[in-house]
Protein backbone atom coordinates (compact mmCIF):
# COMPACT_ATOMS: atom_id res chain seq x y z
CA UNK A 1 0.00 0.00 0.00
CA UNK A 2 1.17 3.76 -0.88
CA UNK A 3 1.19 5.61 2.41
CA UNK A 4 -2.38 8.34 3.00
CA UNK A 5 -3.80 9.63 5.80
CA UNK A 6 -6.33 8.28 7.78
CA UNK A 7 -9.72 9.89 9.12
CA UNK A 8 -12.78 8.17 11.12
CA UNK A 9 -15.27 10.55 10.50
CA UNK A 10 -17.32 11.16 13.44
CA UNK A 11 -21.09 12.48 11.00
CA UNK A 12 -22.03 12.60 7.02
CA UNK A 13 -20.89 16.16 7.33
CA UNK A 14 -17.41 15.53 9.09
CA UNK A 15 -16.84 12.96 6.18
CA UNK A 16 -17.45 15.64 3.53
CA UNK A 17 -15.92 18.02 4.86
CA UNK A 18 -12.67 16.10 5.18
CA UNK A 19 -13.32 14.60 1.36
CA UNK A 20 -13.39 18.31 0.96
CA UNK A 21 -10.25 19.25 2.42
CA UNK A 22 -8.46 16.25 0.61
CA UNK A 23 -6.24 16.38 -2.38
CA UNK A 24 -7.46 12.95 -3.81
CA UNK A 25 -9.31 11.00 -1.02
CA UNK A 26 -11.56 8.04 -0.84
CA UNK A 27 -14.65 6.83 1.73
CA UNK A 28 -14.31 3.47 3.17
CA UNK A 29 -17.39 1.88 4.05
CA UNK A 30 -16.60 -2.01 4.73
CA UNK A 31 -13.53 -1.45 2.77
CA UNK A 32 -13.67 -5.25 0.93
CA UNK A 33 -13.12 -3.84 -2.20
CA UNK A 34 -10.85 -0.43 -1.31
CA UNK A 35 -7.93 -3.05 1.25
CA UNK A 36 -7.18 -5.17 -1.23
CA UNK A 37 -7.11 -2.27 -3.51
CA UNK A 38 -5.03 -0.27 -2.22
CA UNK A 39 -2.85 -3.71 -1.25
CA UNK A 40 -2.41 -4.38 -4.82
CA UNK A 41 -1.07 -0.69 -5.45
CA UNK A 42 -4.02 0.06 -7.85
CA UNK A 43 -5.35 3.43 -5.86
CA UNK A 44 -3.08 5.88 -4.13
CA UNK A 45 -5.87 8.44 -2.34
CA UNK A 46 -4.10 11.14 -0.76
CA UNK A 47 -6.90 10.31 2.25
CA UNK A 48 -8.88 7.71 3.26
CA UNK A 49 -11.98 8.63 5.14
CA UNK A 50 -13.65 5.58 7.25
CA UNK A 51 -17.37 5.91 7.73
CA UNK A 52 -17.33 3.21 10.18
CA UNK A 53 -17.85 5.46 12.79
CA UNK A 54 -20.63 7.18 11.59
CA UNK A 55 -24.27 6.32 13.75
CA UNK A 56 -27.21 6.00 12.30
CA UNK A 57 -25.79 4.63 9.44
CA UNK A 58 -26.62 0.81 9.67
CA UNK A 59 -30.12 -0.99 10.40
CA UNK A 60 -32.71 -2.29 8.85
CA UNK A 61 -36.45 -0.95 9.49
CA UNK A 62 -39.86 -2.77 7.06
CA UNK A 63 -42.92 -1.04 7.14
CA UNK A 64 -46.30 -2.06 5.09
CA UNK A 65 -44.65 -0.96 1.28
CA UNK A 66 -40.59 -1.11 1.88
CA UNK A 67 -37.52 -2.56 3.43
CA UNK A 68 -35.29 0.27 4.27
CA UNK A 69 -31.57 -0.43 4.51
CA UNK A 70 -28.71 1.40 6.26
CA UNK A 71 -25.92 2.40 3.68
CA UNK A 72 -23.40 1.12 6.34
CA UNK A 73 -25.33 -2.44 7.11
CA UNK A 74 -23.41 -5.41 6.37
CA UNK A 75 -24.23 -8.31 4.36
CA UNK A 76 -24.95 -10.45 7.09
CA UNK A 77 -27.23 -8.23 8.82
CA UNK A 78 -29.12 -8.30 5.64
CA UNK A 79 -28.88 -11.98 5.65
CA UNK A 80 -29.83 -13.03 8.95
CA UNK A 81 -32.67 -10.52 9.02
CA UNK A 82 -36.04 -11.73 10.38
CA UNK A 83 -37.73 -8.73 9.05
CA UNK A 84 -35.85 -9.12 5.58
CA UNK A 85 -36.46 -12.25 4.91
CA UNK A 86 -40.06 -12.21 5.56
CA UNK A 87 -40.83 -9.18 3.58
CA UNK A 88 -38.38 -9.56 0.38
CA UNK A 89 -37.21 -12.57 0.90
CA UNK A 90 -35.05 -13.19 -2.59
CA UNK A 91 -33.24 -10.17 -0.73
CA UNK A 92 -31.73 -11.97 2.40
CA UNK A 93 -30.90 -15.02 0.16
CA UNK A 94 -28.61 -12.64 -2.36
CA UNK A 95 -27.20 -10.75 0.93
CA UNK A 96 -26.30 -14.45 1.97
CA UNK A 97 -24.46 -14.99 -1.63
CA UNK A 98 -22.16 -12.69 -0.99
CA UNK A 99 -18.20 -13.25 -0.90
CA UNK A 100 -17.86 -15.36 2.78
CA UNK A 101 -19.08 -15.39 5.98
CA UNK A 102 -16.10 -12.81 6.40
CA UNK A 103 -16.39 -10.80 4.72
CA UNK A 104 -20.42 -10.53 4.76
CA UNK A 105 -19.18 -9.50 8.27
CA UNK A 106 -17.30 -6.12 7.14
CA UNK A 107 -19.26 -5.24 3.69
CA UNK A 108 -21.82 -3.07 3.31
CA UNK A 109 -24.61 -2.26 0.77
CA UNK A 110 -23.86 1.35 0.15
CA UNK A 111 -19.88 0.68 -0.26
CA UNK A 112 -21.12 -2.14 -2.72
CA UNK A 113 -23.36 -0.33 -4.79
CA UNK A 114 -21.48 2.71 -4.66
CA UNK A 115 -18.54 0.69 -6.22
CA UNK A 116 -20.35 -0.66 -8.64
CA UNK A 117 -18.44 -3.50 -9.69
CA UNK A 118 -20.24 -5.44 -12.52
CA UNK A 119 -19.98 -8.83 -10.99
CA UNK A 120 -21.33 -7.44 -7.69
CA UNK A 121 -24.73 -8.55 -6.45
CA UNK A 122 -26.57 -5.50 -4.95
CA UNK A 123 -27.24 -3.42 -7.83
CA UNK A 124 -29.30 -6.62 -9.12
CA UNK A 125 -31.67 -6.02 -6.35
CA UNK A 126 -31.48 -2.39 -6.24
CA UNK A 127 -32.81 -2.14 -9.89
CA UNK A 128 -34.65 -5.16 -9.68
CA UNK A 129 -36.62 -4.35 -7.38
CA UNK A 130 -36.41 -0.48 -8.56
CA UNK A 131 -35.03 0.95 -5.61
CA UNK A 132 -34.43 4.17 -4.30
CA UNK A 133 -30.96 5.41 -3.40
CA UNK A 134 -31.17 8.17 -0.73
CA UNK A 135 -27.89 10.25 -0.54
CA UNK A 136 -27.13 13.01 1.40
CA UNK A 137 -28.13 15.25 -1.46
CA UNK A 138 -30.79 13.51 -3.13
CA UNK A 139 -33.45 10.45 -3.84
CA UNK A 140 -32.07 8.78 -6.92
CA UNK A 141 -34.22 6.07 -8.68
CA UNK A 142 -32.51 2.72 -9.15
CA UNK A 143 -32.88 3.03 -13.33
CA UNK A 144 -30.96 6.24 -13.13
CA UNK A 145 -28.32 5.26 -10.33
CA UNK A 146 -26.10 2.57 -12.09
CA UNK A 147 -24.38 4.25 -15.18
CA UNK A 148 -21.10 2.22 -16.20
CA UNK A 149 -18.50 -0.26 -15.09
CA UNK A 150 -17.59 1.02 -11.42
CA UNK A 151 -19.78 4.46 -12.42
CA UNK A 152 -22.64 5.64 -10.50
CA UNK A 153 -25.08 8.94 -10.47
CA UNK A 154 -23.16 9.63 -7.18
CA UNK A 155 -21.63 13.33 -7.66
CA UNK A 156 -17.67 13.81 -6.25
CA UNK A 157 -18.42 13.96 -2.60
CA UNK A 158 -22.33 12.71 -2.39
CA UNK A 159 -22.57 10.02 0.23
CA UNK A 160 -25.56 6.76 -0.10
CA UNK A 161 -27.44 6.85 3.27
CA UNK A 162 -30.07 4.39 2.30
CA UNK A 163 -31.47 2.16 0.28
CA UNK A 164 -35.85 1.63 0.06
CA UNK A 165 -36.32 -1.41 -1.51
CA UNK A 166 -40.03 -1.60 -2.23
CA UNK A 167 -41.75 -4.77 -1.22
CA UNK A 168 -42.85 -7.41 -4.35
CA UNK A 169 -45.60 -9.50 -4.55
CA UNK A 170 -43.20 -11.94 -5.48
CA UNK A 171 -39.21 -11.83 -6.36
CA UNK A 172 -36.25 -14.02 -6.57
CA UNK A 173 -31.98 -13.99 -7.39
CA UNK A 174 -30.37 -16.24 -9.18
CA UNK A 175 -26.77 -16.44 -9.87
CA UNK A 176 -23.94 -18.71 -11.57
CA UNK A 177 -21.08 -17.53 -8.96
CA UNK A 178 -17.81 -17.81 -9.78
CA UNK A 179 -16.48 -20.59 -8.28
CA UNK A 180 -13.85 -19.70 -6.04
CA UNK A 181 -14.95 -15.78 -5.58
CA UNK A 182 -18.11 -16.44 -5.82
CA UNK A 183 -18.73 -13.17 -7.69
CA UNK A 184 -21.37 -13.20 -10.39
CA UNK A 185 -20.40 -14.63 -13.83
CA UNK A 186 -24.05 -13.80 -14.88
CA UNK A 187 -27.39 -13.14 -12.26
CA UNK A 188 -30.65 -12.09 -12.88
CA UNK A 189 -33.02 -10.70 -10.08
CA UNK A 190 -36.62 -11.27 -11.17
CA UNK A 191 -39.39 -9.23 -9.54
CA UNK A 192 -43.46 -9.09 -10.17
CA UNK A 193 -44.41 -5.47 -8.57
CA UNK A 194 -48.16 -4.17 -8.88
CA UNK A 195 -46.42 -1.93 -11.37
CA UNK A 196 -45.05 -4.75 -13.86
CA UNK A 197 -42.13 -7.09 -14.21
CA UNK A 198 -38.48 -6.23 -13.56
CA UNK A 199 -35.59 -8.64 -14.71
CA UNK A 200 -31.98 -6.97 -13.65
CA UNK A 201 -29.18 -8.67 -15.00
CA UNK A 202 -25.98 -9.05 -13.07
CA UNK A 203 -22.06 -10.03 -13.78
CA UNK A 204 -23.16 -10.04 -17.15
CA UNK A 205 -22.81 -6.68 -18.69
CA UNK A 206 -20.00 -3.70 -18.11
CA UNK A 207 -22.96 -2.18 -15.54
CA UNK A 208 -26.14 -4.16 -14.05
CA UNK A 209 -29.29 -3.96 -16.71
CA UNK A 210 -32.80 -4.71 -17.34
CA UNK A 211 -33.28 -7.10 -19.18
CA UNK A 212 -36.69 -5.33 -21.08
CA UNK A 213 -37.74 -8.19 -23.82
CA UNK A 214 -37.84 -10.77 -20.62
CA UNK A 215 -39.78 -8.06 -18.98
CA UNK A 216 -42.87 -7.79 -21.57
CA UNK A 217 -42.60 -11.73 -21.83
CA UNK A 218 -43.27 -12.24 -18.40
CA UNK A 219 -45.78 -9.56 -17.98
CA UNK A 220 -47.52 -11.45 -20.42
CA UNK A 221 -47.32 -14.59 -18.89
CA UNK A 222 -45.33 -14.96 -15.83
CA UNK A 223 -43.81 -18.67 -16.41
CA UNK A 224 -40.05 -19.77 -17.39
CA UNK A 225 -41.55 -20.75 -20.70
CA UNK A 226 -42.36 -17.28 -21.36
CA UNK A 227 -38.79 -16.43 -21.69
CA UNK A 228 -37.30 -19.99 -22.65
CA UNK A 229 -37.62 -18.51 -26.49
CA UNK A 230 -35.83 -15.37 -25.76
CA UNK A 231 -32.11 -14.92 -26.37
CA UNK A 232 -30.06 -12.36 -25.35
CA UNK A 233 -27.10 -10.97 -28.02
CA UNK A 234 -23.58 -11.13 -27.06
CA UNK A 235 -22.81 -7.87 -28.12
CA UNK A 236 -21.34 -5.78 -25.64
CA UNK A 237 -21.29 -8.38 -23.04
CA UNK A 238 -18.49 -9.19 -20.65
CA UNK A 239 -15.64 -11.81 -21.85
CA UNK A 240 -12.91 -12.82 -19.61
CA UNK A 241 -11.28 -15.17 -18.46
CA UNK A 242 -14.04 -16.60 -16.15
CA UNK A 243 -16.35 -16.67 -19.30
CA UNK A 244 -16.67 -15.36 -23.08
CA UNK A 245 -19.71 -13.07 -23.58
CA UNK A 246 -21.27 -16.24 -25.79
CA UNK A 247 -21.60 -18.11 -22.53
CA UNK A 248 -22.39 -15.19 -19.97
CA UNK A 249 -25.56 -14.35 -22.70
CA UNK A 250 -26.55 -18.17 -22.27
CA UNK A 251 -26.17 -17.89 -18.39
CA UNK A 252 -28.42 -15.33 -18.65
CA UNK A 253 -31.52 -17.03 -20.10
CA UNK A 254 -30.73 -19.95 -17.70
CA UNK A 255 -30.48 -17.63 -14.35
CA UNK A 256 -33.59 -15.67 -15.64
CA UNK A 257 -35.38 -18.81 -15.87
CA UNK A 258 -34.84 -20.27 -12.85
CA UNK A 259 -35.12 -17.06 -11.04
CA UNK A 260 -38.66 -16.82 -12.73
CA UNK A 261 -39.43 -20.41 -11.46
CA UNK A 262 -38.60 -19.94 -7.78
CA UNK A 263 -40.90 -17.08 -7.53
CA UNK A 264 -43.54 -19.67 -8.03
CA UNK B 1 -1.24 7.25 14.72
CA UNK B 2 -1.67 5.86 18.47
CA UNK B 3 -4.13 3.00 18.39
CA UNK B 4 -5.24 0.46 21.63
CA UNK B 5 -7.56 -2.03 21.80
CA UNK B 6 -8.73 -4.66 24.04
CA UNK B 7 -7.39 -8.07 22.51
CA UNK B 8 -8.14 -11.75 24.35
CA UNK B 9 -9.27 -9.22 27.34
CA UNK B 10 -6.35 -7.57 27.80
CA UNK B 11 -5.24 -3.97 26.82
CA UNK B 12 -2.56 -3.50 23.71
CA UNK B 13 -1.32 -0.51 22.95
CA UNK B 14 0.88 0.53 20.24
CA UNK B 15 2.24 2.88 17.27
CA UNK B 16 1.15 2.19 13.57
CA UNK B 17 0.83 4.20 10.12
CA UNK B 18 -2.46 4.37 8.63
CA UNK B 19 -1.63 1.83 6.15
CA UNK B 20 -0.72 -0.52 8.52
CA UNK B 21 -3.24 -3.76 8.57
CA UNK B 22 -4.60 -5.54 11.81
CA UNK B 23 -2.72 -8.74 11.00
CA UNK B 24 0.79 -7.10 10.75
CA UNK B 25 0.19 -4.99 14.10
CA UNK B 26 -0.92 -8.76 15.69
CA UNK B 27 2.19 -10.50 15.02
CA UNK B 28 4.94 -7.84 14.14
CA UNK B 29 4.30 -5.49 16.65
CA UNK B 30 2.40 -7.46 19.56
CA UNK B 31 4.37 -10.77 18.43
CA UNK B 32 1.11 -12.67 18.56
CA UNK B 33 1.61 -15.01 15.31
CA UNK B 34 -1.23 -17.65 15.56
CA UNK B 35 -2.90 -15.04 13.53
CA UNK B 36 -1.28 -16.58 9.68
CA UNK B 37 -1.40 -14.51 6.40
CA UNK B 38 -2.10 -17.03 3.93
CA UNK B 39 -2.90 -15.69 0.82
CA UNK B 40 -2.56 -11.64 1.93
CA UNK B 41 -5.95 -10.88 -0.67
CA UNK B 42 -8.86 -11.92 1.66
CA UNK B 43 -9.66 -15.42 0.19
CA UNK B 44 -7.76 -18.16 2.58
CA UNK B 45 -8.86 -16.97 5.68
CA UNK B 46 -5.68 -17.95 7.42
CA UNK B 47 -5.91 -14.80 8.96
CA UNK B 48 -9.34 -14.71 10.73
CA UNK B 49 -10.18 -13.31 14.02
CA UNK B 50 -13.23 -12.03 15.84
CA UNK B 51 -13.87 -8.17 16.02
CA UNK B 52 -16.59 -7.43 18.19
CA UNK B 53 -17.39 -10.86 18.45
CA UNK B 54 -17.46 -11.28 14.73
CA UNK B 55 -15.36 -13.50 12.44
CA UNK B 56 -13.59 -11.13 9.99
CA UNK B 57 -10.32 -11.41 7.77
CA UNK B 58 -7.38 -9.53 9.42
CA UNK B 59 -5.24 -8.84 6.04
CA UNK B 60 -8.36 -7.19 4.86
CA UNK B 61 -8.62 -4.61 8.22
CA UNK B 62 -6.71 -1.58 8.96
CA UNK B 63 -4.99 -1.81 12.44
CA UNK B 64 -6.94 1.95 12.75
CA UNK B 65 -10.08 0.51 12.00
CA UNK B 66 -9.57 -1.95 14.98
CA UNK B 67 -8.81 1.11 17.23
CA UNK B 68 -10.72 0.97 20.76
CA UNK B 69 -12.37 -2.59 19.44
CA UNK B 70 -13.08 -6.02 20.94
CA UNK B 71 -10.56 -8.55 19.27
CA UNK B 72 -10.15 -12.18 19.52
CA UNK B 73 -7.12 -14.02 18.32
CA UNK B 74 -6.41 -18.19 18.41
CA UNK B 75 -4.15 -17.15 21.50
CA UNK B 76 -6.98 -16.39 23.44
CA UNK B 77 -9.17 -19.82 22.94
CA UNK B 78 -7.58 -22.17 25.03
CA UNK B 79 -6.84 -21.53 29.01
CA UNK B 80 -4.35 -19.85 30.59
CA UNK B 81 -3.26 -22.95 31.63
CA UNK B 82 -3.13 -24.94 28.09
CA UNK B 83 -5.81 -26.76 28.36
CA UNK B 84 -7.33 -27.02 24.87
CA UNK B 85 -10.75 -25.64 24.09
CA UNK B 86 -13.22 -27.93 23.07
CA UNK B 87 -13.06 -26.97 19.69
CA UNK B 88 -9.57 -27.48 19.60
CA UNK B 89 -9.92 -30.95 20.89
CA UNK B 90 -11.97 -31.44 18.62
CA UNK B 91 -9.77 -30.62 15.37
CA UNK B 92 -7.02 -33.33 17.42
CA UNK B 93 -9.46 -35.82 17.95
CA UNK B 94 -10.64 -35.66 14.38
CA UNK B 95 -7.96 -35.35 12.20
CA UNK B 96 -8.89 -31.50 11.35
CA UNK B 97 -5.46 -30.58 10.86
CA UNK B 98 -2.74 -31.29 9.19
CA UNK B 99 0.16 -28.58 8.54
CA UNK B 100 -1.60 -26.71 10.67
CA UNK B 101 -1.22 -23.51 8.82
CA UNK B 102 -4.46 -22.81 8.07
CA UNK B 103 -6.14 -23.93 11.49
CA UNK B 104 -6.18 -21.24 13.67
CA UNK B 105 -8.75 -19.25 11.07
CA UNK B 106 -10.52 -22.76 10.88
CA UNK B 107 -10.92 -22.42 14.45
CA UNK B 108 -11.73 -19.11 15.02
CA UNK B 109 -14.88 -19.49 11.95
CA UNK B 110 -15.38 -22.57 13.67
CA UNK B 111 -16.38 -21.07 16.83
CA UNK B 112 -18.26 -18.57 14.62
CA UNK B 113 -20.19 -21.09 13.19
CA UNK B 114 -21.13 -22.19 16.24
CA UNK B 115 -22.02 -18.74 17.82
CA UNK B 116 -23.98 -18.11 14.87
CA UNK B 117 -25.92 -21.05 15.60
CA UNK B 118 -26.69 -21.13 19.01
CA UNK B 119 -29.07 -23.95 20.51
CA UNK B 120 -29.27 -25.15 16.97
CA UNK B 121 -27.97 -28.50 16.00
CA UNK B 122 -25.63 -27.77 12.89
CA UNK B 123 -25.78 -29.87 9.63
CA UNK B 124 -22.70 -30.58 7.93
CA UNK B 125 -23.85 -28.60 4.95
CA UNK B 126 -24.06 -25.84 6.75
CA UNK B 127 -20.30 -26.18 8.18
CA UNK B 128 -19.29 -26.77 4.31
CA UNK B 129 -21.31 -23.85 3.21
CA UNK B 130 -20.17 -21.63 5.82
CA UNK B 131 -16.31 -22.57 5.51
CA UNK B 132 -16.53 -20.57 2.46
CA UNK B 133 -13.96 -17.92 3.38
CA UNK B 134 -11.36 -20.74 4.49
CA UNK B 135 -8.72 -22.84 2.65
CA UNK B 136 -7.13 -26.16 3.49
CA UNK B 137 -4.44 -27.36 1.29
CA UNK B 138 -4.18 -30.61 3.47
CA UNK B 139 -6.82 -31.98 4.59
CA UNK B 140 -9.62 -32.31 1.71
CA UNK B 141 -11.68 -30.31 4.20
CA UNK B 142 -13.47 -33.76 5.61
CA UNK B 143 -11.57 -34.25 9.00
CA UNK B 144 -12.22 -30.09 9.80
CA UNK B 145 -16.07 -30.56 9.22
CA UNK B 146 -15.96 -33.81 11.30
CA UNK B 147 -13.75 -31.46 13.97
CA UNK B 148 -16.37 -28.56 13.99
CA UNK B 149 -19.47 -30.93 14.30
CA UNK B 150 -17.88 -32.45 17.13
CA UNK B 151 -16.92 -29.39 18.67
CA UNK B 152 -19.94 -27.79 18.11
CA UNK B 153 -21.98 -30.68 19.84
CA UNK B 154 -19.04 -30.33 22.83
CA UNK B 155 -19.86 -26.61 23.41
CA UNK B 156 -23.47 -27.42 23.86
CA UNK B 157 -22.63 -29.75 26.52
CA UNK B 158 -23.53 -32.68 24.01
CA UNK B 159 -20.27 -34.72 24.29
Amino acid sequence: MYAFEYKKAASLDDAQGAFKDADDGTYMAGGMTLIPTLKQRLAMPSDVIDLGGIAGLSGITVDGSAVTVGAMTCHADVAASAEVKNAIPALAYLASLIGDPQVRNRGTLGGSIANNDPAADYPGAVLGLGATVHTTAREIAADDFFTGMFETALEEGELITKVSFPIPEKAAYQKFPNPASRYSVAGAFVAKTGDGVRVAITGAGPTVFRATEMEKALEGSFSADAIAGISIPADGLNADLHASAEYRAHLIGVMAKRAVADCA
Amino acid sequence: MNISMTINGKEHSGEVEPRTLLVEFLRYQLGLTGTHVGCDTSQCGACTIHMNGKSIKSCTLLAVQADGQDIATIEGVADADGTLHPMQEAFRDHHGLQCGFCTPGMIMSALAIVDRHKGEDISEETIREELEGNLCRCTGYHGIVKAIAAGAKAMQGGA
